[in-house]
């Protein structure tokens, strides 16, 4: 007997308003998503893995289909018909979102110590002593120089800035991690460094992650499934090492030997 | 100083409606009130007129005051505690010949208070209004600045960042430093900002007897904390809320429970008053010290 999904989306489709006929920045898309199960959603720019991602965010509200999410209690939760609260509950306690740029998602103002703080206290959390001592053993857990809990994240290298993002969104143990693009911009040293960190984390507290990324060499690191989308449809998923070194479809063919070695 | 102002004219002004504002506009603010009254805490668009003097010199109080007011009653208008600084001058001044209503500087004996920075050393009673100047009623304001999004947070009960506020506070100077417009939580629902008292003030405001109404002029949003409601204000288990001791006593009056200003006398001398010079005129007045 299969596990149930953690997530399933089914026909989804989102046109943008002004949008030509036929061409909608997702177009019927489906997937699954299995506890602990990391999956990768791969293609070139404008393919549409981002409103994807944003529509199951619920950052954006799609044109038709489903997206059903089964919550900490085991209920089914449909994630277009719930209330603005409700969906702003998830996204603070079983869901986290992990933006391309760090700066879109850290609170810059404020320290990183408080960064991390936030959705603990969001929670629920009023005692100071024990949320720093969770603000320090994230730090250590993505590498982070404990001196510098209470400095801005402005003075953080974008590398920097990257895990303290991770380690704000993974702080509250959430069930769900959505990351867009999380290592493009920074450079290859680091990018290993952020990936490796990211991968033991992910298997370490057994996420379920959906990693949008331009980068082939992201999805066979991370990812135990990927999905390759072009203009707005999946084209072709399946497991990881069979898409990337048995690729099916002409654009995934494409898209593999694309890829520079050096 | 004498229990009761001769206003120094007979009834209202000529050619002015009883307390400047005209019926219809009353109405609208008493009928944004209510709904501010049912839903403690919680800001109340309305609609906020012109008023003959600047934002930021009261225009929210005095709006929702002479919504209120009414003939039979008795004001008192402080600035910072005391009843004798311009804004307060001018605000009584302007009620007392917009509708030729008794004035008072005795806290006991006003019906309505009208204020900006200060609550009272007097405990106010189930006779009394409260009416606080409101510069900036929104307490997330510093941290999100989008009305939009506040609105949302409110709704969501979301204030996480409230907190983040008070970690940081905590983190840099080992104590919340926030000393005036200290957040508080109202019905353990809203937060919601004090207007500028300070935060010596925030216990006064845990069920009082007397209805607290807020008026922001400018942002046009008015706020209200029933008689006997709870007001908390936030900190953390390990940083509870304290009001610090100020070390000082009352030169003039030798208050050591009261709110304290530093100011310099005539003879250039640094002194220590009470803030509120009616509680420091009432003491001295007891102790037969009055000069």
């Amino acid at each position: 007997m299969s596990p149930q999904p953690l997530l399933t989306v089914d026909g989804l489709t989102h046109r943008f308003a002004g949008a030509r006929d036929g061409r909608p920045a997702v177009g019927d898309a489906s997937l699954a998503l299995y506890p602990a199960e990391v999956v990768a959603i791969v293609g070139e720019s404008g393919s549409g893995k981002s409103t994807l991602l944003n529509c199951i965010a619920g950052r954006i509200a799609p044109g038709h289909g489903d997206i059903r999410y089964r919550d900490a209690d085991d209920r089914w939760l449909d994630v277009r018909t719930l209330s603005e609260r409700e969906r702003r509950t998830l996204s603070r306690t079983e869901w986290g979102f992990v933006e391309q740029n760090a700066v879109d998602g850290l609170r810059m103002g404020v320290s990183a110590g408080a960064n991390i703080g936030e959705r603990l206290m969001g929670q629920g959390q009023r005692h100071y002593g024990r949320l720093r001592e969770q603000a320090y053993d994230w730090m250590n857990r993505v590498e982070l120089d404990t001196d510098r809990i209470d400095d801005l994240p402005h003075g953080f290298s974008g590398g920097m800035r990257q895990r303290l993002q991770i380690a704000r969104n993974l702080v509250t143990q959430p069930r769900l991690v959505l990351m867009d693009e999380p290592t493009s911009g920074l450079d290859v040293s680091v990018q290993a460094r952020l990936l490796d960190l990211i991968r033991t984390l992910v298997s370490r507290m057994h996420l379920s992650a959906l990693i949008v990324t331009h980068d082939l060499g992201v999805a066979r690191l991370l990812a135990h499934r990927t999905l390759v989308m072009r203009e707005g449809r999946i084209v072709e998923q399946g497991l990881t090492d069979r898409v990337l070194d048995d690729p099916q479809h002409a654009y995934t063919q494409l898209l593999v030997s694309s890829v520079v070695m050096p | 100083m004498n229990a009761r102002q001769d206003n120094g004219c007979a009834g209202p002004a000529e050619g002015y409606n009883f307390a400047y504002l005209d019926e219809r506009t009353k109405r609208m603010i008493r009928r944004a009130l209510l709904k501010a009254v049912a839903i403690p805490g919680h800001q109340v668009p309305f609609g906020s007129r012109e008023m003959p003097l600047a934002y930021g010199w009261g225009t929210g109080g005095i709006q929702v005051t002479a919504a209120i007011i009414g003939a039979d009653d008795t004001l008192k208008v402080i600035d910072q505690g005391s009843d004798d600084t311009t804004n307060a001058v001018n605000i009584r001044q302007f009620f007392a010949r917009t509708t030729g209503i008794a004035t008072t500087t005795r806290t006991r004996d006003a019906t309505v208070i009208q204020t900006r920075h200060r609550i009272p050393e007097t405990p106010l009673a189930d006779y009394q209004i409260l009416v606080y100047q409101v510069p900036q009623p929104e307490p997330l304001y510093k941290l999100e600045a989008r009305r939009a999004e506040t609105l949302k947070l409110h709704a969501a009960e979301d204030y996480a960042l409230m907190n983040v506020k008070l970690y940081e506070d905590i983190a840099h100077w080992n104590h919340v430093e926030t000393t005036y417009d200290y957040p508080v939580r109202v019905d353990g629902r809203y937060v919601m900002s004090p207007s500028p008292i300070p935060s010596f003030d925030n216990p006064k405001m845990h069920r009082m007897p007397a209805l607290q109404l807020f008026g922001a002029g400018r942002e046009k949003r008015l706020y209200a904390i029933p008689p006997y409601t709870d007001v908390v204000s936030l900190d953390f288990e390990d940083h509870p809320f304290r009001v610090e001791s100020q070390g000082h006593a009352c030169t003039l009056c030798g208050s050591r429970e009261s709110y304290l200003d530093e100011v310099i006398d005539e003879r250039g001398v640094r002194i220590w008053t009470c803030s509120d010079s009616d509680w420091c005129d009432d003491r001295r007045s007891v102790a037969g010290t009055t000069t």
